[in-house]
């Protein structure tokens, strides 16, 4: 048994955080119904704040300005308005890793939309600032629809980390 | 945080981060090619699954509709022709021709805040930012990003798209603005007493120099007439397909060389070229 473990391990050690980062971006891009595109959890977002609240010493503002970035691009967004708002959401799960994982998971699920709706608010700021785009209450929805799924992603990710041996 | 704020200002203002975007852009294609897979296996499962009667059914109208609008271009190619003398009798100045390229979406959804979509051609194969767009029935947008393969589409429903455009029926010059909702375009400040009426076709009037002139872009759908409000609530529905079509036309605007004389002697005589390429010879205004 540990010596399986240990010729599997460092193997994946540390390509589970990109490889799930990657896959997050694959389901961002993924086409949907149209009338399911407003629900759409913001599934880098959660990525990031697991990983964050998980291993904080290896994941943080960097990563989510990083990842961000490539966002931007994917989506041809505006240069750096999510590498910023995900550069606050890293630092806000950083900050309080030590709490959140201390919740029971509906808390959890709370601070979850929490934060994600601070990144949403500076997301449509920025909307605002730059370019004259309205963007109404729906906005909102993927926090929800993130805050529903946080549960589920959280047993997989964890799982996930446990068996690269990540801590 | 200022790194983006900074990025954010600076590609918001100027064009200069146009080649980091391509390099990333480059660097997460695989990423946008897999996102696309399911989509286009289930395209793959359907062309598989569709029996041969089909197809050759699909095949044979194809071919009926090939050979009517052959008939049409026929004619077409003779009135060009005929405009271009015309032209030059006129004096006109120059007149501009268009070629266009084919390309087709790429399945992967962008910002759900914008109207965007992704195509296949890129700068490589000459796309820039600013590119109309058009598809059959007509004007589905413009390039706002183009990278070295893929390039972003604004469609014309995007809240930060506007396009000046005319009434076919009578000239009027509008301004068609996007909402940012599927099928409703807003024809704003048209005065109480402008001729528009329900179900006009508005086209592009090549006014701005960024769409070419006469292609269709939206049907008047509703008129609200208030006398309270200074202007007519115009609403319309552009004519193209924007969510529907999958094969798109980049179209090129060739403006022919005003100092080449020795363009305006052969005319008639290789016509069917000319016209085929659809270039079109400059005026007269040669002064000789």
């Amino acid at each position: 048994m540990q010596i399986s473990a240990d010729t599997t391990g460092p193997r994946v050690r540390g390509w589970i955080i990109p490889i799930s980062f990657g896959a997050a971006l694959l389901l961002m891009a993924m086409p949907l119904p149209t009338w399911a595109v407003p629900y759409r959890p913001d599934w880098v977002g959660i990525v990031l704040i697991y990983w964050c609240i998980a291993v904080p010493h290896r994941v943080g503002a960097g990563v989510g300005w990083s990842v961000g970035i490539v966002m931007d691009v994917m989506q041809f967004t505006l240069l750096g308005q999510n590498a910023l708002s995900k550069t606050v959401l890293g630092f806000l799960a950083n900050q309080s890793h030590l709490r959140i994982r201390m919740y029971p998971m509906w808390q959890q699920c709370t601070a979850v939309f929490l934060l994600l709706s601070i990144d949403i608010g500076l997301v449509t700021w920025v909307h605002g600032v730059a370019g004259n785009i309205k963007v109404g209450w729906s906005a909102w929805w993927p926090a929800a629809s993130s805050m529903l799924i946080w549960p589920w992603l959280f047993i997989i990710l964890r799982d996930a980390r446990r068996r690269s041996y990540i801590c | 945080m200022s790194i983006s704020v900074g990025l954010m200002i600076i590609d918001h203002r100027s064009e200069n981060l146009s080649y980091f975007r391509s390099a990333v852009a480059l660097a997460v294609k695989p990423l946008y090619e897999m996102s696309a897979l399911p989509a286009r296996l289930g395209a793959w499962v359907d062309r598989a699954s569709r029996s041969h009667m089909d197809v050759r059914e699909q095949y044979d109208r194809l071919r009926g509709e090939q050979i009517v609008l052959k008939s049409r271009l026929q004619k077409l190619e003779a009135l060009e022709a005929e405009n271009r003398r015309l032209n030059r009798l006129l004096a006109a100045s120059r007149k501009v021709g268009e070629e266009v390229l084919l390309a087709q979406l790429v399945e992967v959804s962008l910002d759900p805040f914008t109207r965007k979509v992704l195509v296949n051609r890129g700068v490589r194969d000459g796309a820039y930012s600013g590119q109309p767009v058009i598809d059959p029935d007509g004007v589905i947008g413009q390039i706002t990003h183009a990278t070295l393969f893929t390039s972003s589409v604004t469609l014309l429903t995007d809240q930060s798209h506007a396009i000046p455009a005319q009434i076919r029926r009578n000239g009027l010059r509008v301004v068609v603005y996007g909402l940012g909702v599927p099928d409703r375009l807003s024809i704003p400040y048209l005065a109480q007493d402008a001729d528009i009426r329900d179900g006009d076709i508005l086209v592009t009037s090549g006014m701005g120099g960024r769409f070419p002139p006469g292609y269709p872009v939206a049907r008047v759908t509703e008129i609200v007439k208030d006398p309270n409000e200074p202007f007519l609530g115009v609403t319309g529905m552009p004519v193209a397909r924007l969510d529907y079509t999958r094969d798109v036309l980049l179209v090129w605007q060739v403006v022919p060389d005003d100092a080449d004389p020795a363009q305006d002697e052969p005319d008639t005589g290789n016509g069917q070229a000319e016209a085929a390429s659809d270039v079109a010879v400059q005026g007269a205004n040669d002064g000789g």
